[in-house]
């Protein structure tokens, strides 16, 4: 099992998305060392792209503001490599293909290794198309994560039995951002799931509320929040951290 | 010419979200079925011929001949089509296709406004919803193709995020689809975005080099030395090209926008300026920063105005089949007007980058040689903008 299991050996697990560099690199290692420290047991750390085609109007400014900021994937490297002096629990990227496709996938595969990622989420990379990551990838210790979708129905299985780190359920239909309710039946796509792979797996997109991310981790192994952090970082800007922290405390108690 | 993983060589892929991947794979299934279905084909044929106008006619521009004074030219008239453009040729297809599958509601992206129009067009014939995205920069620069899809029921959304103009209304479109897909086709349009669009959409497309080779045999009894057509995403570049990639006689040439030029920022050129990467749903040539950042990309034609290729465009420049060179905004604008007035056809700014091109080598060529050049649209809608880039503020 690779790191990303650790995530789920601490009850359910919370995983925080935070936007690298938003408002800028500084406040984002707080926001996770804040975010680490009261709960959260796996970080998705988001390097910014220009066209997030996956992201809602909350991720999108963020990535604009990131990219503003002089964002780069070079200085997020470094960014990773600052927190791993003292952040221990998994963190893998969220990004698009293009950005690890023009890095070079080998040599981002490297410096993920280097500095100290544990997987790669990319939102835009589904099952067809994986070969071009996840061998490279995985040759250097890194998990491509995988995402299922309330459209995957017979996909799911397929998906599953090759999942690595932990499987993403996509909650609804749509891109991320703050959704008010969440129809999609779950219950059935975690099933079968369960039936197809060992890893864990956790829902995201539209969760914000300690309510709703306590049904969510109910029915799977965890929860994954990003749109309503980002917007406390949208709102707090470098006084964001002390809020993340509070934030966390409450979604982490209503999901144990 | 695709592979069976939607492939050209190495470009096209479907780079996309997990939630469209079941849409992306229904819609090649109807396709495969319905593009070998007599019935779909007879409507469709019917649709081109008696709705939109087809065949578009191969006109013998003999004051443009004699004045260059090298290669005969013809003009393929796809300006004279139904909504005034190449998109309809896609849009009746895809429409039609879409009928079929049990949808009742096209989304599209434009950039110019000619999609976008004729989805709208499709859609009030075939008695489906619509909604078109549409940067906002480029509701302001084709204020008059906004009304246009208003008047035939179209809702048009501006799209604010990024630059405001086409990639981000194609991003902005592919999000929609994301969220509503049930009753809901992506009219994509353009041989762009995740397989099997661009297969599509060429295949809709392919009827203008069709009708191309037929004509041209008609008239001077052999094949053209060259096709020349404007590119983008590629649309009616790959329309005018396919029937004659398998003639290696035929010279096939795409004329993209380079803007204030391929040395400066402003540029939409993408074989000139791109490289490869993996962007709305394709790997192909896209121009981006060292980081992978999609570049701002600008040209005067909204319609050119796209930061990437199509894959089988990048595909036929990788094996050397078909050429493509940059053509400025200043020789777009002076093409335009020249072909305004030695033929008395307003093209749009987006097939002018054709003729710019044409106007080039045409002379450097033989009597006996003939150019074929894709005249994709109808130059209505960019007078307002041509009178702006010559310092004349006018009213529409």
């Amino acid at each position: 099992m690779s790191r990303i299991g650790k995530a789920f050996e601490n009850g359910k697990a919370f995983i925080v998305f935070i936007t690298c560099g938003d408002p800028d690199l500084e406040t984002t290692a707080a926001a996770v060392r804040a975010a680490a420290a009261n709960g959260a047991d796996l970080i998705e750390l988001g390097i910014p792209f220009s066209d997030p085609t996956a992201e809602g109007p909350v991720i999108q400014s963020a990535n604009v503001r990131a990219l503003k900021g002089g964002v780069t994937t070079d200085k997020v490297f470094e960014l990773v490599r600052e927190l791993r002096r003292d952040v221990e629990i998994p963190l893998v990227f969220m990004t698009y293909a293009n950005v690890v496709f023009s890095y070079g996938t080998e040599r981002f595969a490297a410096r993920c290794r280097e500095t100290g990622i544990d997987g790669v989420i990319l939102p835009d990379v589904p099952f067809e198309e994986k070969e071009d990551f996840q061998p490279v990838l995985n040759r250097y210790g890194v998990d491509l994560v995988s995402l299922v979708a309330p459209t995957s129905e017979n996909r799911i299985a397929m998906i599953a039995q090759q999942a690595q780190g932990f499987l993403y359920i996509v909650s609804s239909l749509g891109v991320t951002g703050v959704r008010t309710e969440i129809r999609t039946d779950l219950g059935a796509i975690v099933e079968v799931v369960r039936q197809n792979t060992g890893i864990p797996c956790a829902v995201g997109f539209g969760i914000s509320t300690p309510g709703q991310a306590a049904k969510m981790a109910a029915i799977s192994d965890g929860a994954i929040i990003g749109s309503a952090v980002v917007k406390i970082l949208e709102q707090y800007g470098k006084e964001a951290p002390e809020r993340i922290a509070e934030y966390v405390r409450q979604i982490k108690a209503a999901i144990r | 010419m695709t592979n069976a993983n939607g492939r050209f060589g190495i470009h096209g892929g479907q780079y996309i979200p997990e939630t469209l991947m079941n849409a992306v794979i229904e819609l090649e299934g109807a396709y495969l079925h319905y593009k070998e279905d007599p019935e779909f084909n007879r409507e469709l044929s019917e649709l081109f011929n008696e709705y939109a106008g087809r065949p578009s006619r191969l006109y013998f521009a003999k004051k443009m001949t004699e004045d260059l004074g090298g290669a005969k030219i013809y003009l393929k008239r796809e300006d004279l089509n139904h909504t005034g453009a190449h998109k309809i040729n896609n849009v009746l297809g895809q429409a039609l296709l879409a009928k079929k599958m049990g949808k009742t509601r096209l989304i599209a992206e434009t950039g110019a406004g000619q999609h976008g129009v004729a989805t709208a067009t499709a859609a009030a014939l075939m008695g489906m919803e619509c909604v078109v995205f549409m940067g906002e920069e480029d509701t302001i620069r084709q204020a008059l193709n906004v009304y246009r899809m208003r008047l035939l029921g179209a809702e048009v959304i501006p799209v604010k995020t990024g630059t405001a103009t086409l990639k981000d209304a194609v991003s902005e479109a592919m999000r929609e689809w994301t969220s509503r897909i049930e009753d809901t086709h992506y009219c994509l349009g353009s041989v762009m975005g995740p397989h099997p669009f661009p297969t599509i959409v060429r295949d809709f497309q392919a009827v203008i080099s069709k009708e191309i080779k037929v004509q041209i045999l008609e008239k001077e009894g052999r094949l053209p030395d060259a096709v020349l057509a404007c590119v983008g995403g590629g649309s009616n570049a790959i329309g005018s090209f396919y029937h004659f990639i398998d003639e290696p006689g035929v010279r096939l040439i795409g004329c993209e926008a380079a803007g204030r030029g391929v040395d400066t920022f402003e540029t939409a050129a993408t074989i000139a300026t791109g490289r490869l990467g993996i962007f709305h749903g394709m790997k192909s040539y896209f121009c981006q920063d060292e980081y992978g950042q999609i570049a701002p990309v600008y040209s005067i034609s909204a319609g050119l105005d796209y930061p990437g290729i199509g894959p089988e465009h990048a595909w036929l420049h990788d094996t050397g089949r078909a050429e493509y060179v940059p053509v400025t905004d200043d020789e777009a604008v002076n093409a335009f007007e020249y072909l305004a007035r030695t033929e008395g056809i307003i093209p749009a700014i987006e097939s002018a980058h054709a003729l710019a091109h044409a106007m080039k080598i045409a002379p450097q060529m033989g009597r006996e040689k003939i150019l074929v050049i894709t005249v994709s649209g109808r130059g209505d809608k960019d007078c307002a903008a041509i009178a702006r880039y010559r310092g004349e503020d006018i009213h529409e």
